[in-house]
């Protein structure tokens, strides 16, 4: 069974349409790029998963995108929990002004999770998980600024696997950050596939050859190709996928 | 062939711009001059009648001498009433329209008329005040019908530097909360007022600035000519420092005589609203770090 599942879906800011018949399934556990130029509709794609175009006014989507299988634009269904399963990382590292710790225990705290030794075990085991907590564990209590920019991110992938999602949304997760960081990012990455699927947005053609199984070309909001990354990068059947991948234009 | 001597281009070019920066400069520094000139006015002709006395006494022989007490004390009463009105209600009305309501014509319409009501006259203010709070609502004469008035007045420019200060919060701080499951008033409560309390409270001081000085607000509202004790519930009249250096320059018992002791009030309604935009830099900067720190 597929992980994330979009059916003909149709995507508009008001009068113009930024996503045509997109089609696409994901697997469970894998990392899935989605590349293209800019304003070619990725990361509006990729906020259709946890439903962040909601927060824009004047928005319309039409076709069905599933999440383990239910639609999850389907009335009735409940944002914050898909929200709950569903984790972000943004392009710029965006901590919130508060403790390293608080930063972490923020999602279980809204989730409604009270026990201290609990919420203290979880922001231990996913701050461990992100590989920062030699770098931290004497300052929980001092504020995320203190960070370097690599040191935030990492923090604020922390601050979405917290509340232990199925699903991880990542856009540009290191376009803001030096190639060091960057490179501790993509290991993460790697390394987090095996207990999350995960989409990430990138423009960084090598990111995208060496964090994802499968890469999703996209091209004024239409799918041009979706095929494992091995065949986009080396055999694409499609020559604009082809142009764009060896840099002749994008 | 050349088309331009670069030589003369880069003349012009230099001339242009130093004369440009220099008109610049002359009016900056006029107004600092301006500033500096009404500021010296005030000190040297209010400094000699600044004493304990005089801002701790009641006001004696028809305001000519004595000192100015009550008009202290029912100015921050003043202030304080108003804020208490204006603050909450001006930043729920600020978060409801930039945090909750979409784009469109209410949002329009709510928009509008806050800055309409921004540019009403304090003359007009004090009118509706008189008719609504003094004798519709039959507060009468007091501390009450002036504060809600000066309240009033000072609502729009509260819901405005509210506003300002949510807008300049980054979305993606939003987008974050909501994105690990947050509602929409968690995310306000937990993560975009933190951040935008710094300049919120910076804001709300300065406007304090403004209501501590209107006096056409409290004319019909609250302000006694002549009162020598202090209000003690907020039915009671009150003076107030604007107001008594309205009465004491135009028409008190002799104007001549009471002359100093108008500066002297300027002088300490200026130092009140000086204090306040003193605290407010303090308070920015001390909640500026807790925001990080918490």
């Amino acid at each position: 069974m597929y992980k994330i599942e979009s059916k003909n879906v149709d995507f508009f800011y008001g009068a113009s349409q930024a996503l045509k018949n997109i089609n696409i399934a994901i697997k469970p556990n894998t990392v899935t790029a989605l590349i293209g130029p800019s304003g070619c509709g990725k990361s509006t794609y990729l906020r259709l998963f946890n439903r962040m175009n909601d927060l824009i006014d004047n928005t319309k989507i039409a076709g069905q995108v599933l999440i383990d299988g239910e639609d999850i634009y389907a009335k009735g269904v409940n944002v914050d929990s898909l929200r709950k399963k569903v984790g972000m990382v943004f392009q710029k590292p965006n901590p919130f002004p508060k403790t390293i710790f608080e930063n972490v225990a923020y999602g279980l705290r809204v989730n409604g999770i009270t026990d201290k030794k609990l919420i203290e075990e979880r922001v231990e085991t996913t701050i461990k998980q992100v590989v920062l907590w030699d770098e931290v564990k004497d300052k929980l209590k001092k504020s995320a600024f203190e960070l370097s920019g690599g040191q935030q991110q990492r923090l604020c992938i922390a601050r979405a696997l917290a509340i232990q999602p199925s699903v991880v949304l990542m856009d540009e997760p290191t376009s803001a950050l030096d190639p060091i960081s960057t490179a501790k990012v993509e290991e993460l990455i790697y390394e987090l596939k095996t207990k999350y699927t995960i989409v990430i947005v990138t423009h960084n053609m090598q990111q995208a050859g060496r964090v994802s199984d499968t890469t999703a070309f996209f091209y004024m909001g239409e799918l041009i190709e979706h095929d494992t990354t091995k065949t986009i990068f080396t055999n694409p059947k499609i020559e604009r996928t082809q142009n764009y991948i060896t840099g002749r234009f994008g | 062939m050349e088309l331009v001597d670069e030589n003369k281009l880069a003349k012009n070019k230099k001339r242009n711009q130093a004369i440009a920066f220099w008109i610049f400069r002359i009016l900056s520094y006029a107004v600092v001059a301006i500033l500096f000139v009404i500021l010296s006015f005030i000190i040297i002709k209010g400094f000699s009648v600044i004493s304990w006395d005089f801002i701790t006494k009641m006001p004696e022989e028809g305001m000519t001498k004595g000192g100015i007490f009550p008009a202290i004390i029912g100015t921050l009463c003043l202030v304080g009433g108003s804020m208490l009105f204006a603050f909450p209600v001006g930043v729920f009305a600020a978060i409801y329209m930039n945090e909750y309501v979409k784009d469109g014509i209410i949002k329009k319409i709510i928009k509008q008329m806050t800055n309409n009501l921004a540019g009403i006259p304090s003359i007009v203010f004090g009118l509706f005040g008189m008719s609504l709070f003094v004798n519709k609502l039959g507060f009468g004469d007091s501390l009450l019908a002036g504060s809600l008035t000066l309240g009033l007045l000072a609502l729009p420019v509260v819901i405005r530097i509210t506003e300002e200060a949510l807008k300049s919060v980054d979305n993606t701080f939003r987008q974050a909360s909501l994105g690990l499951g947050a509602s929409k008033w968690e995310t306000t409560r937990r993560v975009v007022l933190p951040i935008a309390f710094p300049n919120i409270i910076t804001g709300l001081i300065l406007s304090i600035g403004r209501v501590s000085g209107e006096t056409a607000p409290i004319l019909f509202t609250v302000a006694a000519y002549f009162l020598p004790k202090l209000p003690t519930s907020i039915f009671d009249q009150a003076m107030a420092l604007p107001y008594h250096l309205y009465v004491i320059s135009t028409s008190g018992t002799n104007i001549e005589e009471s002359r100093p002791i108008a500066y002297g009030t300027a002088l300490v309604l200026i130092f009140i609203v000086l204090i306040a935009n003193l605290l407010a830099n303090g308070l920015r900067k001390y909640f500026g770090k807790k925001v990080k720190m918490n």
